[in-house]
């Protein structure tokens, strides 16, 4: 079978023969690099779907290169919104920096009596690899490269629900500008984890506490000044905030 | 010049580094990839700590089982040290939030957290957060670390350790980026480097990096390295890929069968004794299954996701109704880097080692499951605090540029050398060697054989070289550069197997099939320096 792999030095699009068979995309890419094109540049680590290192576009959609069974005729690129460093290797340095924009740790410990449904709470979001598709497939950063992202906002709504997070406001205060508000909830982050986590939830329930927090939608602020038809203007009342 | 740099941004680097940022050092992480990409996210079933929060259990019951299945080889006081530190651990993980799984107890902090039985052990002692235990761990400690402001530089790849009359001064990089040699200066040293199983190339559930990149460099820098011929095989990797099926599919009731769909072993022994069975069934022309089909679909799911889908992609069957084809291959490494009580390096002063990559004395001749993470978390603060005492003492007169010069000149001869043996190749062909010659069951003819080809290997290796001439981002030079450690290192491991007449643990040979009282020891080997 044939594959196609987008080359950066050149811009354009190699063609690669593979032997017949289903075999995972890493494997492919692993088997070109050592029998036909030692130049063929890509990231890989622990062939099992958990390390997050090998994430590229397949068909235009983000796959990880060691969980996608490879099809003829595919055609493989980096991933969209980050600096392509060669071939499939991207830079993931400014994707990170939202972790630390986001404040995405504990802030303040305390402890607290947890439970088996307090573990099940945030039990997806802790599953993340880092592996950035999401951050990839979101079409916000098209308009706005600075937004925070899926990720960061999943990992900021993981540590803002903990129990033992005694200061979930600084969190709250850090996902407002370019946060949970720029999000379009159009929900291509969820379609593509391939841990099955919905960073489109988690950023609906951030606006929800953001509005505990005394936040409110920017552009609904906006528009309320010189639209009438928005009853609840200019009052902090946002009609999509869940109440 | 920085106070302490780490060397490897996985579970044990990140501890070393915030326990010396939390004592003052100013520290700075060099990792060959990203801090998450590392090997500890791929640990699954749990951390061991007598909590006794689902059954009884006391920190000396913890140092009993640890020093059974070590069978003599290690060092009891720091076996005691990593137990008796294993609570308070957990309570540190408690403390900057790793979302571990919870009992209902009705209870406070680290006695609500979920434990569970591995094998080996005498009560329900590992810590766990569902199937992900490492992966979480190490999410959670680069959350800190991005709170706590520490330094990474992401994309070097270590080459040397830089020294000064037997004292570490720093160390050589290739920055993978722009393929610039560089030199980092620092008052100490914290080698986290990850294990060498990867020299087993095709026959290990480790990532394409665990080539004991650390380890080859000690060596090189005059250290010692010890125990290198206790290699743990784990009993249940796919048959084609190698890929980890967790020991919790045997433990939730899955079986071993033959070709016959016979039962041979008791699935819930030691596993250098269940990997054994399992390789004298293949001996025997036997194919080996594992049976998970009378669990039910819907337990499967519940219990064993992640092993479902990587049966379904890797090996096309589906565990429900399938038997699932395995074979035992190469899992951690014991042997590493020698250090002392306070993980400072045999032969480099202020160079400390902690993680898989050292050999600290606590899983002697076979690993306890759960004792790994507890080692790189425990003892990587502890390295992290001791490298921070070395540093204050420590001359801050920098180091000539000997070693620079020496590596930039060697990753220039590379670019500059034609090559016309595919090094690819001879890396499977290493690790085809390893698994037959130097695996499971070892016997001293097949080990002095696989010396003898490793020798004519690295003899062969100065017609190996890159094809890939590109000066940035090439990872066809970093895997050469790996492929060399791997080779430096694999005569440590067959010389070692050959010195070793005995079976003890994971080291198993023909024709001495019993512990040997003359061997209760470490085999420690270093390489002479010649005077000039």
């Amino acid at each position: 079978m044939q594959i196609k792999i987008l080359r950066s030095e050149t811009n354009t699009y190699q063609e690669y023969r593979l032997p017949a068979g289903e075999i995972p995309l890493l494997s492919a890419l692993v088997y070109i690099k050592e029998t036909q094109d030692a130049t063929l540049t890509f990231s890989a680590g622990c062939r099992a779907s958990v390390c997050g290192t090998c994430a590229v576009r397949v068909n235009g959609r983000e796959e990880l290169a060691c969980a996608y069974k490879v099809k003829p005729g595919d055609v493989i690129e980096p991933l969209q919104y980050h600096f392509v460093l060669r071939d499939l290797k991207v830079d993931k340095d400014k994707a990170k920096e939202t972790l630390k924009k986001a404040t995405t740790w504990l802030q303040k410990f305390q402890e607290a009596p947890l439970t088996h449904e307090d573990e099940k709470r945030t039990e997806k979001q802790t599953d993340c690899i880092l592996c950035d598709s999401c951050y990839s497939a979101c079409p916000v950063f098209a308009v706005n490269p600075d937004f925070l992202g899926p990720f960061a906002l999943t990992r900021a709504y993981r540590y803002s629900e903990d129990k033992r997070e005694g200061d979930a406001k600084t969190i709250i205060d850090n996902v407002q500008t370019n946060g949970v508000w720029d999000c379009t909830l159009c929900g291509e982050c969820t379609a593509v984890c391939p841990k099955g986590i919905d960073p489109k939830m988690d950023i609906t329930m951030l606006r929800g506490t953001s509005l505990q927090h005394g936040h409110q939608d920017p552009s609904f602020a906006q528009q309320s000044f010189g639209g009438p038809d928005f009853g609840g203007g200019g009052f902090g009342f946002d009609p999509n905030g869940g109440f | 010049m920085v106070d302490i740099l780490i060397i490897g941004s996985g579970g044990a680097g990140l501890s070393a580094a915030l326990a010396a940022k939390e004592a003052g050092a100013s520290v700075l992480v060099v990792g060959k990839m990203y801090p998450t990409n590392s090997q500890t996210s791929m640990a699954q079933g749990g951390m061991n700590a007598a909590l006794g929060n689902v059954n009884e259990d006391h920190i000396s019951l913890h140092i009993q089982d640890t020093i059974k299945s070590a069978h003599g080889l290690c060092d009891e006081d720091i076996v005691r040290q990593m137990c008796a530190d294993a609570p308070k651990t957990i309570a540190w993980l408690e403390s900057i939030g790793v979302p571990f799984s919870r009992l209902d107890n009705d209870k406070q902090g680290i006695e609500t957290i979920a434990q569970r039985q591995m094998g080996g052990a005498s009560a329900k002692r590992a810590c766990y957060a569902q199937d992900y235990t490492g992966l979480k761990i190490l999410h959670t400690l680069y959350d800190t670390c991005l709170k706590e402001k520490i330094d990474f530089l992401d994309e070097h790849y270590f080459l040397n350790i830089v020294t000064k009359d037997g004292v570490a001064k720093g160390a050589t990089f290739l920055d993978i980026r722009t393929g610039e040699v560089k030199q980092i200066d620092a008052k100490s040293l914290v080698l986290a480097t990850g294990g060498y199983a990867s020299l087993y190339h095709g026959f290990t559930t480790n990532a394409y990096g665990s080539t004991g990149d650390g380890i080859a460099a000690v060596l090189r820098a005059g250290g010692a390295v010890s125990d290198m011929e206790f290699i743990q095989f784990h009993p249940t990797a796919l048959k084609h890929s190698s890929i980890l099926i967790s020991e919790s599919a045997r433990g939730e009731g899955g079986y071993l069968v033959n070709s016959e769909g016979e039962r041979f072993v008791d699935e819930l022994k030691a596993r250098d004794e269940v990997a054994r069975a399992i390789f004298s069934q293949m001996q025997q022309g036997q194919r080996v299954y594992l049976d998970v089909r009378h669990l039910g679909e819907e337990k499967l799911m519940e219990l064993l996701p992640q092993e479902v889908e990587l049966c379904k992609l890797h090996e096309h069957v589906d565990p429900a109704s399938e038997l699932i084809p395995i074979k035992p291959v190469a899992h951690y490494s014991m042997g590493g880097i020698d250090v002392d009580y306070a993980l400072e390096v045999n032969g480099v002063k202020g160079c400390f080692a902690a993680g898989e990559c050292s050999n600290a004395k606590v899983h002697g001749a076979n690993r306890l499951g759960g004792n790994s993470l507890l080692e790189i978390t425990a003892f990587g603060r502890f390295a992290g605090e001791n490298a921070y005492k070395h540093s204050i003492y420590a001359s801050s007169r920098a180091a000539d540029d000997v070693q620079l010069q020496k590596d930039r000149t060697e990753i220039e001869a590379i670019f500059a050398k034609e090559s016309s043996i595919n090094f690819y190749s001879s890396r499977e062909t290493l690790g085809n060697l390893f698994y037959e010659k130097v695996g499971i069951v070892r016997e001293n003819t097949k080990l002095n054989e696989a010396l003898e080809e490793v020798i004519a290997m690295q003899v062969a290796h100065q017609q190996m070289g890159i094809s890939d001439k590109n000066k940035t981002n090439n990872q066809n030079l970093i895997e050469f550069l790996e492929f060399k450690n791997a080779l430096l290192l694999a005569p440590t491991v067959i010389s070692a197997a050959i010195a070793r007449d005995e079976s003890r643990g994971a080291h198993f040979k023909v024709g001495f099939e019993e512990e040997n009282e003359n061997f209760k020891k470490h085999i420690v080997l270093q390489w002479k320096r010649e005077s000039a």
